[in-house]
């Protein structure tokens, strides 16, 4: 009479509850404390660290240190940096998941390793690369030349070796959530006869809009901190082609400690902007973006 | 030692929910006794409160005379089957069964050789033999059901817990599984307790079925008794379909409106009632004093049987009837019913 | 699809739009970023010739930041699987105020700058820093297992490769705790319900039955944590020191090779770099996916 039998599996039992589970509270304690004094050694101390040098002499040193002209002119390159790399790698991310979420084909997973590559790639190689191209002993160096471009020690290299870190980011976020949500919505929209352009800014877009605020969030994070690859490409002229990372090492090497903290600061701000969007996202819409946990 | 497991009054509440709320059963040894309810109604919670798994908030369980408030999970040697059988999927079948043996501190703890003896003696039992070396996820759900068991048996279990052991099963698997844990338990003799909510289930496997609702125990007794003699409404209505009528007891007779449907009444208590009736209750009859008069609204099949729905006037819902194999009635046809059997519940 | 298994196809039909387009954009941008340039770096490294390639590679400075930017990376994955373990574990298992603080704030790394990390870091560990200064007096001799790295601890930690497998911890940590976490959160309770009925203590439970299910996704977040390290840059070179042959990592070598435009000798120690990591990481990969055939995702 209930051949449809399913396995009952109850919602009213909290499992934790189980005596079976759990270990006995000195452990508890002993684990817990081992974490907290890890945590406050590795991670609390060096970002307190940050704001403390960066106070250290006072607010008007401070504010002299970030409102210098070559302290604003980082500032704004790491700015224009991102305002190019992130929408860039915002537009390839999306044609890369909508390619791989929403067809099959052929050689798929050898394209999704790729995209992923660069992060297995160290900082300086993916600066390297670039130098090795577009610098002046370079495959295309004398050509540049010849044509009075620059690309490497100026901007168009610092946006290429950005790109190149950040290219996963917002393909990695995309590309798992709009695999779980499957084409129905899409072929839905298409036989009540909305144009393929409308289908994609008014079904698609709107439904993986957290996963691609989450991912543009790590691009730009990424985009405003990185170090490395920026480094080998930049020729750290200072005015011109120096991001906030690397005026920070520069400050830093000329023994201006606290100067540099005060530069480091506000990309400690920006991180920790970028971390309480991140766990406010994933408190609000873990669902749809925890499949994408893992970097 | 007359009684294998005491459960007195235990009341257990999960946050605000209240999962037992007073639950009395004794388990005889080597019995085969169902616990079968509704989901939520307190029947796993009280499975795993014999187990030790979960901690009542009043009232005991004994096992023997042996109070287990104090007893370690070891020492209660409880052979469990969880629902989903919990097999360890980094251990193959052998070392999963032979997991409780080693578990055991050095000094109680069989030799390897003894402990290789026992996993085939135990494979042999689930009729597995051979499987020693198979890993959980190269067998299927009804291997790792027996995998599940074999190694619940492996520790000599005081008591034998199941928690919905076929519910994970497909229908086919769940008949054939049924009907060998009845013979394995015939064999081996251990005092077995399951959950279940298929009531087809639990009146078929087990010695005595106690029927659970919303954290009380309802009814112990065996599958006749309590088909027959639901103590309860919510017993008759969960085994299996019934059809239910409101009547008026009058001495030994109960009045549909103004009609007489059932004699011989025995409890003289009067007054309002509900009479719930099962379809194979039911007769066609030409004309007998106690018959209630309808009309075939629809005919359908059942399985082996056919089925009558009957609408009666002065009630809602349409009578199911089981029709007899030489009985054709034709829709639209005027029939009179009699109740053969029914179970009268005083109106609450 | 009925003739799909005669008819080479490359690809499934679908009613939805745009697969050109959107496979044109990610092939050309993949192309143009990151596949060339990359071949351009094996390229360059080849065009070098044998003799170059070979006394390049066998350089005693190339050597030796190779195996402290191995070694190092190894001990920092090594030391992140055992906290990031206890730390997931807690996280997922113990209710205590501050959980979901601590939770977030293990992403951390991820979001803050290298190089605002490795000036921090430095300051904090070097002698007159805040940890420096408590470790000066606590001086000892420390071998690292299973290499020949050792080195009498002369209460420095800053500027020496103490002060680089430092970095790596900082960096390498969520990789492990964000790979750990999902797994653990996902483990069944009543496997370990199972193994207490059949009477093994609770760390006979954890040892044998919880911690062999999440050693795959251990090791993943391991390997991940390690190979971040192994290129890892900013926020080392604040704290190693970089002393050559002794606290110089194998990218600050690249570096250092490119600002003396000894541009195939660069390439020649990035490409090196590359070919071991790739080695290791699919390695790595190999032992899991032969786990993961034998146990299932039961």
């Amino acid at each position: 009479m209930s051949d449809a039998a399913l396995p009952s599996v109850s919602t009213t039992q909290p499992r934790n509850t189980s005596r079976a589970r759990g270990e006995s509270p000195v452990v508890q304690i002993v684990l817990i404390a081992i974490s907290l004094a890890f945590l406050l050694l590795f991670l609390l101390l060096p970002l307190v660290t940050v704001f403390v040098e960066a106070a250290a002499k006072g607010w008007e040193a401070y504010r002299a240190a970030i409102t210098e002209p070559d302290a604003l002119a980082a500032i704004r390159l790491t700015l224009l940096v991102a305002a190019i790399a992130v929408p860039f790698n915002v537009v390839v991310g999306i044609a890369a998941a909508w390619a791989i979420a929403k067809f099959e084909f052929r050689g798929k997973d050898l394209l999704i390793s790729l995209i992923d590559l660069p992060f297995s790639v160290s900082p300086v190689i993916s600066g390297l690369v670039f130098v090795l191209l577009f610098g002046a002993q370079g495959y295309f160096g004398p050509w540049l030349q010849a044509n009075d471009l620059k690309i490497v020690f100026a901007l168009p290299g610092l946006i290429l070796a950005t790109v190149f870190v950040t290219f996963p980011f917002v393909a990695r976020e995309l590309i798992p959530h709009m695999q779980s949500l499957g084409s129905a919505d899409e072929e839905a929209a298409l036989t009540l006869g909305a144009s393929p352009w409308r289908v994609f800014f008014c079904v698609t877009l709107p439904n993986v809009k957290w996963s691609l605020f989450y991912g543009v969030l790590l691009c730009n994070a990424r985009a405003m901190g990185e170090f490395g690859a920026v480094a080998v490409v930049s020729g750290k002229i200072r005015g011109l082609t120096n991001t906030m990372p690397l005026h920070i090492e520069i400050l830093y090497n000329e023994y201006m400690g606290a100067a540099a903290f005060a530069v480091a600061s506000l990309l400690a701000g920006l991180a920790l902007v970028t971390l309480v969007f991140k766990t406010l996202l994933e408190w609000h819409y873990g669902d749809v973006i925890a499949a994408s946990r893992r970097h | 030692m007359s009684v294998a497991v005491t459960i007195e009054t235990i009341e257990k509440r999960f946050e605000n929910f209240p999962a037992l709320r007073g639950v009395s059963l004794d388990i005889q040894p080597g019995e085969l006794v169902a616990l079968l309810g509704p989901s939520g109604s307190g029947k796993t919670t009280l499975l795993r409160l014999i187990a030790g798994l979960e901690e009542a908030d009043r009232g005991r369980v004994l096992f023997g005379e042996t109070d287990t408030r104090d007893l370690s999970l070891r020492d209660r040697r409880i052979g469990f089957v969880f629902q989903q059988y919990a097999l360890f999927k980094t251990m193959n079948v052998a070392e999963n069964i032979a997991f409780g043996l080693k578990s055991r501190p050095r000094h109680e703890r069989p030799s390897n050789e003894e402990i290789r003896k026992r996993v085939r003696g135990l494979l042999e039992l689930v009729q597995l033999p051979g499987l020693e070396k198979r890993y959980p996820s190269q067998l299927s759900g009804g291997q790792r059901q027996r995998v599940a068991l074999a190694r619940a048996l492996a520790i000599e279990p005081r008591v034998l817990l199941l928690d919905e052991p076929f519910g994970a099963l497909d229908a086919k698997v769940r008949k054939d599984l049924r009907a060998w844990l009845r013979e394995l338990h015939g064999r081996t003799g251990h005092t077995t307790v399951f959950v279940t909510h298929d009531q087809e289930e639990a009146l078929e496997l087990a010695d005595r079925v106690a029927i659970l609702n919303e954290g009380r125990i309802e009814q112990v007794g065996s599958a006749d008794d309590v088909y027959d003699h639901p103590a309860t409404p919510f017993i008759c209505e969960f085994l299996g379909e019934v059809n239910k009528l409101p009547v008026k007891v009058v001495g030994s007779q109960a009045f549909f409106g103004d009609r007489p449907v059932l004699g011989g009444l025995s409890q003289n208590q009067g007054g309002p009632a509900s009479l719930y009736v099962r379809p194979q209750h039911l007769r066609i009859v030409d004309e007998t004093p106690l018959a209630l008069p309808g009309t075939v609204e629809h005919l359908r099949r059942n399985g082996p049987l056919r089925r009558a729905e009957v609408a009666v006037e002065g009630l809602k819902k349409r009578l199911e009837v089981d029709l007899a194999s030489q009985v054709a009635p034709a829709i639209g046809e005027r029939i009179r019913l009699r109740i053969t059997h029914g179970n009268l519940f005083a109106a609450a | 699809m009925t003739a799909a298994t005669t008819t080479f196809r490359w690809r499934e039909p679908s009613i939805l739009p745009g697969f050109g387009l959107a496979l044109g954009i990610t092939v050309t941008a993949l192309s143009l970023i990151v596949l060339i340039p990359l071949a351009a770096l094996f390229l360059k490294a080849a065009s070098a010739g044998p003799a170059d390639i070979w006394a390049v590679a066998t350089s005693p400075r190339t050597l030796a930041a190779l195996k402290l930017s191995f070694t190092a990376a190894l001990f920092a994955a090594l030391v992140n699987a055992v906290f990031g373990l206890i730390l997931a574990w807690v996280l997922v298992r113990y209710e205590f105020p501050g959980r979901r603080l601590i939770d977030a704030a293990v992403d951390l790394p991820f979001a803050l700058p290298t190089a605002v990390a490795g000036i921090s870091l430095a300051a904090i560990y070097a002698p007159n820093g805040w940890v420096g200064s408590l470790l000066a007096p606590l001086a000892f001799k420390i071998a690292i297992p299973f290499t020949d790295l050792s080195f009498g601890f002369d209460g420095k930690v800053a500027y020496t490769p103490l002060g680089v497998m430092v970095a790596l911890i900082f960096i390498g940590l969520p990789f492990v705790v964000r790979t750990v976490q999902p797994v653990l959160e996902e483990l069944q309770s009543d496997v370990e319900e199972a193994a207490a009925l059949l009477g093994a203590s609770r760390s006979r439970t954890i040892f044998r039955v919880v911690l062999p299910q999440i050693l795959p996704a251990l090791m993943t977040g391991s390997i991940l944590a390690f190979a971040r390290a192994v290129g890892e840059y900013g926020s080392v070179i604040f704290i190693a020191g970089n002393v050559p042959m002794v606290s110089e990592i194998a990218p600050l070598l690249i570096v250092i090779r490119l600002e003396q435009f000894d541009y195939a000798g660069a390439a020649v120690v990035a490409t090196m770099m590359l070919l071991i990591s790739f080695t290791l990481i699919l390695g790595g990969n190999l032992i899991q996916a032969r786990a993961r055939r034998r146990f299932g995702d039961v």
